[in-house]
Protein backbone atom coordinates (compact mmCIF):
# COMPACT_ATOMS: atom_id res chain seq x y z
CA UNK A 1 0.00 0.00 0.00
CA UNK A 2 1.03 3.41 -0.27
CA UNK A 3 2.46 5.46 2.02
CA UNK A 4 -0.86 7.96 3.20
CA UNK A 5 0.75 10.22 5.53
CA UNK A 6 3.31 11.40 2.49
CA UNK A 7 0.39 13.11 0.75
CA UNK A 8 0.14 15.14 3.89
CA UNK A 9 3.52 15.75 4.41
CA UNK A 10 4.17 16.83 0.62
CA UNK A 11 0.76 18.94 0.06
CA UNK A 12 0.75 21.96 2.30
CA UNK A 13 -2.61 23.02 1.45
CA UNK A 14 -3.88 19.60 2.01
CA UNK A 15 -1.92 19.93 5.08
CA UNK A 16 -3.06 23.31 5.90
CA UNK A 17 -6.46 22.07 5.67
CA UNK A 18 -6.38 19.36 8.12
CA UNK A 19 -4.43 21.35 11.07
CA UNK A 20 -7.43 24.33 10.58
CA UNK A 21 -9.34 21.72 11.37
CA UNK A 22 -7.99 19.85 14.21
CA UNK A 23 -7.48 23.82 15.96
CA UNK A 24 -11.02 24.67 15.09
CA UNK A 25 -12.72 21.58 17.11
CA UNK A 26 -11.03 23.19 20.66
CA UNK A 27 -12.88 26.20 20.09
CA UNK A 28 -16.19 24.68 18.40
CA UNK A 29 -16.52 22.79 21.66
CA UNK A 30 -15.36 25.21 24.29
CA UNK A 31 -16.35 28.89 22.77
CA UNK A 32 -19.01 28.18 20.36
CA UNK A 33 -21.47 26.65 23.44
CA UNK A 34 -20.86 29.73 25.31
CA UNK A 35 -22.71 31.87 23.23
CA UNK A 36 -25.89 30.07 23.43
CA UNK A 37 -25.71 29.90 27.51
CA UNK A 38 -28.54 31.08 29.42
CA UNK A 39 -25.56 32.13 31.99
CA UNK A 40 -23.42 34.02 29.53
CA UNK A 41 -26.48 36.35 28.23
CA UNK A 42 -28.70 36.92 31.50
CA UNK A 43 -27.24 40.11 33.20
CA UNK A 44 -26.87 40.42 37.12
CA UNK A 45 -29.88 41.92 38.38
CA UNK A 46 -28.68 45.21 39.48
CA UNK A 47 -26.95 45.87 35.88
CA UNK A 48 -27.40 49.18 34.26
CA UNK A 49 -26.46 50.10 30.78
CA UNK A 50 -23.57 52.70 30.40
CA UNK A 51 -24.77 55.92 30.67
CA UNK A 52 -23.88 58.23 27.85
CA UNK A 53 -20.64 59.59 30.19
CA UNK A 54 -19.82 56.01 31.73
CA UNK A 55 -19.64 55.13 27.64
CA UNK A 56 -17.12 57.60 26.48
CA UNK A 57 -15.03 57.24 29.97
CA UNK A 58 -14.86 53.66 28.86
CA UNK A 59 -13.30 54.70 25.21
CA UNK A 60 -11.01 56.66 27.14
CA UNK A 61 -10.12 53.44 29.34
CA UNK A 62 -9.26 51.71 26.09
CA UNK A 63 -7.78 54.61 23.88
CA UNK A 64 -5.59 55.52 26.81
CA UNK A 65 -4.55 51.97 27.22
CA UNK A 66 -5.79 50.86 30.77
CA UNK A 67 -6.38 47.41 30.31
CA UNK A 68 -2.70 46.77 29.30
CA UNK A 69 -1.89 46.89 33.27
CA UNK A 70 -5.59 46.58 34.90
CA UNK A 71 -7.74 43.63 34.76
CA UNK A 72 -11.42 43.88 35.33
CA UNK A 73 -11.94 40.33 36.41
CA UNK A 74 -11.39 38.97 40.27
CA UNK A 75 -10.98 35.07 40.03
CA UNK A 76 -12.45 33.22 42.47
CA UNK A 77 -9.42 32.90 45.07
CA UNK A 78 -9.65 34.13 48.59
CA UNK A 79 -6.94 35.94 47.80
CA UNK A 80 -7.81 38.34 45.59
CA UNK A 81 -11.57 38.30 46.81
CA UNK A 82 -10.27 39.88 50.34
CA UNK A 83 -8.56 42.83 48.40
CA UNK A 84 -11.34 43.22 45.66
CA UNK A 85 -14.83 42.06 46.65
CA UNK A 86 -16.93 38.79 45.28
CA UNK A 87 -15.34 37.37 42.53
CA UNK A 88 -16.67 38.39 39.05
CA UNK A 89 -19.58 36.55 37.54
CA UNK A 90 -20.56 35.82 34.01
CA UNK A 91 -23.64 38.04 34.38
CA UNK A 92 -21.79 41.39 34.61
CA UNK A 93 -20.16 41.12 31.45
CA UNK A 94 -23.25 40.27 29.24
CA UNK A 95 -23.18 43.55 27.41
CA UNK A 96 -19.56 44.60 27.03
CA UNK A 97 -18.71 44.41 23.43
CA UNK A 98 -15.93 43.84 23.76
CA UNK A 99 -15.31 43.20 27.66
CA UNK A 100 -11.96 44.28 28.99
CA UNK A 101 -11.32 41.62 31.62
CA UNK A 102 -7.63 41.95 30.75
CA UNK A 103 -4.78 39.86 31.42
CA UNK A 104 -1.91 42.07 32.97
CA UNK A 105 -1.70 43.20 36.61
CA UNK A 106 0.82 46.15 36.82
CA UNK A 107 -1.92 48.20 38.54
CA UNK A 108 -4.66 46.54 40.77
CA UNK A 109 -7.61 45.08 39.43
CA UNK A 110 -10.62 47.62 38.95
CA UNK A 111 -13.69 45.03 38.29
CA UNK A 112 -14.84 46.56 41.84
CA UNK A 113 -13.12 50.27 41.78
CA UNK A 114 -16.66 51.70 41.47
CA UNK A 115 -17.13 53.38 45.23
CA UNK A 116 -13.94 52.88 46.56
CA UNK A 117 -12.35 56.01 46.24
CA UNK A 118 -13.80 59.55 45.81
CA UNK A 119 -14.36 61.00 42.33
CA UNK A 120 -11.62 63.87 44.08
CA UNK A 121 -9.23 61.18 44.71
CA UNK A 122 -9.45 59.63 40.95
CA UNK A 123 -9.26 62.97 39.78
CA UNK A 124 -6.37 64.10 41.94
CA UNK A 125 -4.63 60.20 41.08
CA UNK A 126 -5.23 60.24 37.22
CA UNK A 127 -3.29 64.14 36.96
CA UNK A 128 -0.67 62.35 39.25
CA UNK A 129 -0.73 59.02 40.85
CA UNK A 130 2.12 59.86 43.01
CA UNK A 131 0.16 62.92 44.74
CA UNK A 132 -2.05 59.96 46.65
CA UNK A 133 -0.03 57.19 46.47
CA UNK A 134 3.69 57.65 46.52
CA UNK A 135 5.20 54.91 45.21
CA UNK A 136 3.03 54.41 42.44
CA UNK A 137 4.22 53.78 39.21
CA UNK A 138 1.36 54.62 36.97
CA UNK A 139 1.72 57.26 34.42
CA UNK A 140 0.00 60.56 34.79
CA UNK A 141 -2.96 61.28 32.59
CA UNK A 142 -3.28 64.74 33.14
CA UNK A 143 -4.82 65.89 29.10
CA UNK A 144 -7.87 64.19 30.74
CA UNK A 145 -8.78 67.47 33.00
CA UNK A 146 -8.17 69.82 29.59
CA UNK A 147 -9.67 67.59 27.03
CA UNK A 148 -13.34 68.71 26.52
CA UNK A 149 -16.01 65.94 24.69
CA UNK A 150 -18.14 66.81 21.61
CA UNK A 151 -20.05 63.87 21.78
CA UNK A 152 -20.68 63.85 18.52
CA UNK A 153 -19.92 59.97 18.18
CA UNK A 154 -21.83 59.40 21.42
CA UNK A 155 -24.97 58.48 20.38
CA UNK A 156 -23.66 56.07 17.56
CA UNK A 157 -22.12 54.53 20.10
CA UNK A 158 -24.38 53.54 22.48
CA UNK A 159 -27.07 52.71 19.04
CA UNK A 160 -24.35 49.75 18.21
CA UNK A 161 -24.41 48.54 21.61
CA UNK A 162 -28.32 48.44 21.19
CA UNK A 163 -27.51 46.94 17.90
CA UNK A 164 -25.74 44.36 20.03
CA UNK A 165 -28.57 43.62 22.81
CA UNK A 166 -27.69 46.48 25.21
CA UNK A 167 -31.29 48.14 26.05
CA UNK A 168 -31.12 51.59 24.99
CA UNK A 169 -34.35 53.58 24.34
CA UNK A 170 -34.70 56.18 21.63
CA UNK A 171 -34.71 58.82 24.25
CA UNK A 172 -31.11 57.82 25.63
CA UNK A 173 -29.70 57.64 22.44
CA UNK A 174 -31.50 61.02 21.46
CA UNK A 175 -30.18 62.41 24.47
CA UNK A 176 -26.40 61.13 24.58
CA UNK A 177 -24.64 64.20 23.02
CA UNK A 178 -26.30 66.76 25.30
CA UNK A 179 -25.58 64.31 27.94
CA UNK A 180 -21.43 64.74 27.74
CA UNK A 181 -21.15 67.67 25.42
CA UNK A 182 -19.00 70.21 27.23
CA UNK A 183 -18.16 67.59 30.37
CA UNK A 184 -14.32 66.98 30.30
CA UNK A 185 -12.58 63.36 29.54
CA UNK A 186 -11.81 63.77 33.25
CA UNK A 187 -15.17 63.30 33.83
CA UNK A 188 -16.05 60.54 31.90
CA UNK A 189 -13.62 58.53 33.36
CA UNK A 190 -14.25 58.78 36.26
CA UNK A 191 -18.25 58.36 35.86
CA UNK A 192 -16.97 54.97 33.48
CA UNK A 193 -14.75 53.81 37.18
CA UNK A 194 -17.54 54.80 39.53
CA UNK A 195 -19.87 52.18 37.40
CA UNK A 196 -17.41 49.16 38.12
CA UNK A 197 -18.38 46.19 39.69
CA UNK A 198 -21.39 47.96 41.59
CA UNK A 199 -24.09 45.78 39.32
CA UNK A 200 -24.09 43.17 42.07
CA UNK A 201 -25.26 43.83 44.65
CA UNK B 1 -27.04 23.55 29.17
CA UNK B 2 -29.46 22.41 26.92
CA UNK B 3 -28.91 18.92 25.93
CA UNK B 4 -28.05 19.50 22.31
CA UNK B 5 -24.90 21.57 23.73
CA UNK B 6 -24.21 19.26 26.22
CA UNK B 7 -23.84 16.43 23.59
CA UNK B 8 -21.99 19.16 21.00
CA UNK B 9 -19.49 19.48 23.25
CA UNK B 10 -19.10 15.77 24.61
CA UNK B 11 -19.31 14.24 20.45
CA UNK B 12 -16.29 16.74 20.38
CA UNK B 13 -14.26 16.00 23.52
CA UNK B 14 -14.39 12.27 23.01
CA UNK B 15 -14.23 12.58 19.26
CA UNK B 16 -11.10 14.15 19.39
CA UNK B 17 -9.11 11.98 22.14
CA UNK B 18 -10.31 8.43 19.92
CA UNK B 19 -9.24 10.34 17.19
CA UNK B 20 -6.06 11.15 18.92
CA UNK B 21 -5.95 7.31 19.75
CA UNK B 22 -6.52 6.21 16.25
CA UNK B 23 -4.20 8.70 14.70
CA UNK B 24 -1.28 7.22 16.81
CA UNK B 25 -2.06 3.85 16.12
CA UNK B 26 -2.52 4.14 12.60
CA UNK B 27 1.32 6.12 12.81
CA UNK B 28 2.42 2.84 14.44
CA UNK B 29 2.11 0.32 11.97
CA UNK B 30 4.27 0.51 9.13
CA UNK B 31 2.93 1.61 5.88
CA UNK B 32 6.00 2.75 4.05
CA UNK B 33 7.24 -0.49 1.80
CA UNK B 34 10.34 -0.05 3.30
CA UNK B 35 11.58 -2.75 6.83
CA UNK B 36 11.90 -1.36 9.59
CA UNK B 37 15.67 -0.25 10.24
CA UNK B 38 16.13 0.39 6.04
CA UNK B 39 16.99 3.08 3.89
CA UNK B 40 13.68 5.77 2.50
CA UNK B 41 15.81 6.89 0.07
CA UNK B 42 15.66 10.51 1.14
CA UNK B 43 19.37 11.98 1.04
CA UNK B 44 20.27 15.72 1.99
CA UNK B 45 23.34 16.73 2.49
CA UNK B 46 24.72 13.76 3.00
CA UNK B 47 22.15 13.30 5.93
CA UNK B 48 19.97 9.61 5.46
CA UNK B 49 16.53 8.93 6.67
CA UNK B 50 16.13 5.62 8.42
CA UNK B 51 12.37 3.88 8.20
CA UNK B 52 12.03 4.18 12.18
CA UNK B 53 9.05 3.40 14.37
CA UNK B 54 8.38 6.18 17.08
CA UNK B 55 9.69 6.77 19.82
CA UNK B 56 8.58 4.27 22.67
CA UNK B 57 9.09 6.61 25.49
CA UNK B 58 6.98 9.01 23.32
CA UNK B 59 4.38 6.55 22.28
CA UNK B 60 3.89 5.67 25.98
CA UNK B 61 3.28 9.82 27.22
CA UNK B 62 1.11 9.94 24.66
CA UNK B 63 -1.07 6.98 25.99
CA UNK B 64 -0.48 7.78 29.34
CA UNK B 65 -1.96 11.40 28.00
CA UNK B 66 -4.88 10.03 27.04
CA UNK B 67 -5.69 7.82 29.84
CA UNK B 68 -5.23 11.46 31.85
CA UNK B 69 -7.53 12.92 29.77
CA UNK B 70 -10.14 10.82 30.19
CA UNK B 71 -9.61 10.21 34.05
CA UNK B 72 -10.05 14.00 34.11
CA UNK B 73 -13.19 13.92 32.27
CA UNK B 74 -14.43 11.43 34.42
CA UNK B 75 -13.80 13.36 37.50
CA UNK B 76 -14.22 17.49 36.73
CA UNK B 77 -16.97 18.79 35.01
CA UNK B 78 -15.69 18.56 31.34
CA UNK B 79 -18.32 16.98 29.16
CA UNK B 80 -21.37 19.50 28.84
CA UNK B 81 -23.95 18.70 31.66
CA UNK B 82 -21.89 16.18 33.34
CA UNK B 83 -20.25 17.18 36.70
CA UNK B 84 -18.04 14.40 37.23
CA UNK B 85 -17.64 11.99 39.89
CA UNK B 86 -15.82 14.17 42.12
CA UNK B 87 -19.04 17.16 42.52
CA UNK B 88 -16.41 19.47 41.72
CA UNK B 89 -16.78 23.51 40.66
CA UNK B 90 -14.24 26.56 40.70
CA UNK B 91 -16.93 29.14 42.08
CA UNK B 92 -20.60 29.52 41.49
CA UNK B 93 -20.94 31.39 38.31
CA UNK B 94 -24.12 31.42 37.53
CA UNK B 95 -25.70 34.07 40.60
CA UNK B 96 -27.27 36.76 39.74
CA UNK B 97 -27.27 38.77 42.88
CA UNK B 98 -24.81 38.58 46.32
CA UNK B 99 -28.29 37.21 47.46
CA UNK B 100 -28.12 34.35 45.30
CA UNK B 101 -24.31 33.66 46.06
CA UNK B 102 -25.09 32.95 49.83
CA UNK B 103 -27.86 31.01 48.91
CA UNK B 104 -25.89 28.97 46.34
CA UNK B 105 -22.80 28.52 48.61
CA UNK B 106 -25.51 27.28 51.36
CA UNK B 107 -27.16 25.01 48.58
CA UNK B 108 -23.87 23.08 47.61
CA UNK B 109 -23.10 22.54 51.00
CA UNK B 110 -26.54 20.84 51.43
CA UNK B 111 -25.83 18.86 48.11
CA UNK B 112 -22.74 17.85 48.44
CA UNK B 113 -20.42 19.87 46.04
CA UNK B 114 -17.22 20.79 46.05
CA UNK B 115 -17.07 24.38 45.41
CA UNK B 116 -13.33 25.52 45.23
CA UNK B 117 -13.60 28.65 46.10
CA UNK B 118 -16.44 28.10 48.91
CA UNK B 119 -14.09 25.59 50.66
CA UNK B 120 -11.13 28.01 50.30
CA UNK B 121 -13.37 30.62 52.36
CA UNK B 122 -14.49 28.65 54.64
CA UNK B 123 -10.76 27.21 55.90
CA UNK B 124 -9.59 30.28 56.16
CA UNK B 125 -12.72 31.57 58.31
CA UNK B 126 -12.18 28.56 60.13
CA UNK B 127 -8.59 29.90 61.04
CA UNK B 128 -8.93 33.49 61.40
CA UNK B 129 -12.85 33.79 62.15
CA UNK B 130 -12.40 33.59 65.95
CA UNK B 131 -9.35 35.51 66.08
CA UNK B 132 -11.43 38.46 64.79
CA UNK B 133 -14.36 37.31 66.83
CA UNK B 134 -11.80 37.81 69.77
CA UNK B 135 -10.94 40.83 68.43
CA UNK B 136 -14.44 41.77 67.77
CA UNK B 137 -15.86 41.39 71.69
CA UNK B 138 -13.34 43.70 73.75
CA UNK B 139 -13.90 47.39 73.29
CA UNK B 140 -11.99 49.69 71.17
CA UNK B 141 -10.42 52.03 73.97
CA UNK B 142 -8.76 48.49 75.22
CA UNK B 143 -7.74 47.35 71.58
CA UNK B 144 -5.81 50.69 70.83
CA UNK B 145 -3.28 49.01 73.73
CA UNK B 146 -2.91 46.33 72.19
CA UNK B 147 -0.04 45.39 70.10
CA UNK B 148 -0.82 42.08 68.20
CA UNK B 149 -4.56 43.86 67.68
CA UNK B 150 -3.00 47.23 66.35
CA UNK B 151 -0.68 44.72 63.91
CA UNK B 152 -3.67 43.30 62.68
CA UNK B 153 -5.53 47.13 62.18
CA UNK B 154 -2.23 48.34 60.42
CA UNK B 155 -1.96 45.95 58.38
CA UNK B 156 -5.62 46.38 56.88
CA UNK B 157 -5.44 50.13 57.02
CA UNK B 158 -2.17 49.88 55.02
CA UNK B 159 -4.54 48.25 52.22
CA UNK B 160 -7.98 50.21 52.75
CA UNK B 161 -7.01 53.25 53.72
CA UNK B 162 -3.52 54.47 52.68
CA UNK B 163 -4.28 55.33 49.32
CA UNK B 164 -5.83 58.50 50.91
CA UNK B 165 -4.92 59.01 54.01
CA UNK B 166 -1.05 57.75 53.32
CA UNK B 167 0.47 54.92 54.66
CA UNK B 168 1.31 56.78 57.80
CA UNK B 169 -2.37 58.07 58.12
CA UNK B 170 -1.24 62.10 57.97
CA UNK B 171 -3.45 62.60 55.17
CA UNK B 172 -2.94 64.88 52.50
CA UNK B 173 -4.52 67.95 50.95
CA UNK B 174 -7.77 66.75 50.57
CA UNK B 175 -7.73 63.77 53.07
CA UNK B 176 -7.75 64.46 56.37
CA UNK B 177 -5.01 63.59 58.61
CA UNK B 178 -5.75 60.72 61.23
CA UNK B 179 -3.05 61.31 63.87
CA UNK B 180 -3.78 64.85 65.22
CA UNK B 181 -6.82 64.16 67.03
CA UNK B 182 -9.00 66.91 65.46
CA UNK B 183 -11.73 65.35 64.01
CA UNK B 184 -14.24 66.49 61.39
CA UNK B 185 -17.06 64.02 62.23
CA UNK B 186 -15.92 63.05 65.93
CA UNK B 187 -13.01 61.26 67.30
CA UNK B 188 -14.76 58.86 69.21
CA UNK B 189 -14.68 54.81 69.07
CA UNK B 190 -18.72 54.52 68.25
CA UNK B 191 -18.11 57.91 65.55
CA UNK B 192 -14.86 56.27 64.05
CA UNK B 193 -17.05 53.11 63.74
CA UNK B 194 -19.73 54.99 62.34
CA UNK B 195 -17.60 56.53 59.51
CA UNK B 196 -16.07 53.50 58.11
CA UNK B 197 -19.11 51.56 57.91
CA UNK B 198 -21.43 53.92 56.58
CA UNK B 199 -18.81 56.40 54.77
CA UNK B 200 -19.23 60.28 54.54
CA UNK B 201 -20.24 63.13 52.56
CA UNK B 202 -19.32 66.36 52.83
CA UNK B 203 -20.73 69.46 51.13
CA UNK B 204 -19.06 72.77 51.17
CA UNK B 205 -21.09 74.44 48.80
CA UNK B 206 -19.81 76.99 46.08
CA UNK B 207 -20.49 80.87 47.29
CA UNK B 208 -19.51 82.55 43.92
CA UNK B 209 -23.10 83.00 42.77
CA UNK B 210 -24.31 84.58 45.83
CA UNK B 211 -20.96 86.47 47.12
CA UNK B 212 -19.65 87.19 44.03
CA UNK B 213 -15.25 87.67 44.19
CA UNK B 214 -15.34 90.70 46.73
CA UNK B 215 -17.61 88.67 48.81
CA UNK B 216 -15.45 86.10 48.81
CA UNK B 217 -12.30 88.03 49.38
CA UNK B 218 -13.93 89.36 52.75
CA UNK B 219 -15.02 86.05 53.84
CA UNK B 220 -11.57 84.64 53.17
CA UNK B 221 -10.13 87.67 55.49
CA UNK B 222 -12.49 87.27 57.93
CA UNK B 223 -11.75 82.79 58.18
CA UNK B 224 -8.23 83.26 58.08
CA UNK B 225 -8.10 85.90 60.96
CA UNK B 226 -10.14 82.92 63.19
CA UNK B 227 -6.88 81.18 63.43
CA UNK B 228 -4.54 84.45 64.32
CA UNK B 229 -3.49 85.08 60.57
CA UNK B 230 -2.68 88.65 60.22
CA UNK B 231 -5.29 90.02 57.49
CA UNK B 232 -6.93 93.17 56.05
CA UNK B 233 -9.00 94.38 59.41
CA UNK B 234 -11.53 96.40 57.08
CA UNK B 235 -12.20 93.31 54.94
CA UNK B 236 -12.02 90.98 57.62
CA UNK B 237 -15.04 93.32 59.22
CA UNK B 238 -17.44 93.38 56.54
CA UNK B 239 -16.23 89.56 56.34
CA UNK B 240 -17.47 89.28 59.52
CA UNK B 241 -21.10 90.47 58.43
CA UNK B 242 -21.37 87.52 55.53
CA UNK B 243 -20.43 85.04 58.06
CA UNK B 244 -23.83 84.36 59.21
CA UNK B 245 -24.41 82.16 55.72
CA UNK B 246 -21.67 80.50 56.80
CA UNK B 247 -21.99 79.96 60.61
CA UNK B 248 -25.09 77.47 59.55
CA UNK B 249 -22.68 74.84 59.37
CA UNK B 250 -19.63 76.39 60.95
CA UNK B 251 -21.07 77.63 64.19
CA UNK B 252 -21.06 81.72 64.57
CA UNK B 253 -17.94 81.19 66.10
CA UNK B 254 -16.15 79.49 63.43
CA UNK B 255 -15.90 76.26 65.40
CA UNK B 256 -17.25 73.81 63.54
CA UNK B 257 -19.83 71.12 63.55
CA UNK B 258 -18.99 67.44 63.68
CA UNK B 259 -22.57 66.57 62.92
CA UNK B 260 -22.01 67.88 59.20
CA UNK B 261 -18.71 67.05 59.34
CA UNK B 262 -18.08 71.13 58.55
CA UNK B 263 -14.34 71.75 60.30
CA UNK B 264 -13.52 74.00 62.94
CA UNK B 265 -12.15 77.25 61.14
CA UNK B 266 -10.14 78.23 64.58
CA UNK B 267 -7.87 75.83 64.44
CA UNK B 268 -5.51 76.44 61.86
CA UNK B 269 -5.90 73.20 60.36
CA UNK B 270 -6.54 73.09 56.98
CA UNK B 271 -7.64 70.14 54.71
CA UNK B 272 -7.64 71.81 51.53
CA UNK B 273 -4.61 74.38 52.25
CA UNK B 274 -4.19 76.94 54.28
CA UNK B 275 -2.76 79.47 51.58
CA UNK B 276 -5.41 82.95 50.83
CA UNK B 277 -5.34 80.99 47.42
CA UNK B 278 -6.32 77.74 48.50
CA UNK B 279 -9.09 79.28 50.94
CA UNK B 280 -10.66 81.34 48.25
CA UNK B 281 -10.81 78.37 46.06
CA UNK B 282 -12.72 76.50 48.75
CA UNK B 283 -15.13 78.96 48.77
CA UNK B 284 -15.53 79.82 44.94
CA UNK B 285 -16.00 76.54 43.83
CA UNK B 286 -17.08 74.70 47.23
CA UNK B 287 -15.65 71.46 48.06
CA UNK B 288 -17.11 68.01 48.39
CA UNK B 289 -14.94 65.39 50.87
CA UNK B 290 -16.25 61.60 50.62
CA UNK B 291 -14.97 59.01 52.48
CA UNK B 292 -16.07 55.94 50.77
CA UNK B 293 -18.53 53.06 53.17
CA UNK B 294 -16.48 50.01 53.96
CA UNK B 295 -19.13 48.11 55.41
CA UNK B 296 -19.15 45.68 52.14
CA UNK B 297 -15.63 45.97 51.78
CA UNK B 298 -14.36 44.72 54.96
CA UNK B 299 -17.39 43.73 57.46
CA UNK B 300 -18.19 45.06 60.99
CA UNK B 301 -15.25 43.02 62.57
CA UNK B 302 -12.73 43.87 60.60
CA UNK B 303 -13.57 47.59 60.85
CA UNK B 304 -13.46 47.56 64.76
CA UNK B 305 -9.91 46.66 63.97
CA UNK B 306 -9.26 49.24 62.11
CA UNK B 307 -11.34 51.83 64.17
CA UNK B 308 -8.99 50.66 66.66
CA UNK B 309 -6.07 51.21 64.75
CA UNK B 310 -6.87 54.52 64.20
CA UNK B 311 -8.11 55.24 67.60
CA UNK B 312 -4.69 54.70 68.41
CA UNK B 313 -2.82 57.09 66.47
CA UNK B 314 -4.38 60.54 68.29
CA UNK B 315 -4.17 58.84 72.01
CA UNK B 316 -1.13 59.49 74.43
CA UNK B 317 1.10 56.57 73.72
Amino acid sequence: MKNAHELVEKNVGLLTILVLIAISLGGAAQITPLMFQQQTMTPVDGLKPYTALEMEGRDIFIREGCVGCHSQMIRPFRSETERYGHYSVAGESVWEHPFLWGSKRTGPDLARVGGRYSDEWHRVHLINPRNVVPESNMPGFPWLAENKLDGKLTAKKLSVFRDFGVPYTDEDIAGAQAAVQGKTEMEAIIAYLQSRGTALK
Amino acid sequence: MSSFWSIWISVITLGSILGCFLLLRWCLSNKTGVKEGDDMHHEFDGILEINNQLPRWWTILFYICIVWALLYLLLYPGLGNFKGLWNWQSSNQGILSLAESRAAVEKNKADGVISQYDREVDQANELFQPIFDGYYARPITELAKDAEALKVGQRLFSQNCSQCHGSDARGQRGFPNLTDNDWLYGGTPEKITETLINGRNAIMPAWFDSMGADGIEEVVNYVLGLSGRKVDESLAAKGKDRFVACAACHGPDGKGNQAFGAPNLTDDIWLYGNSHEKVTETLTYGRNGVMPAFKNTLGEKKIHLVAAYVYSLSQDK
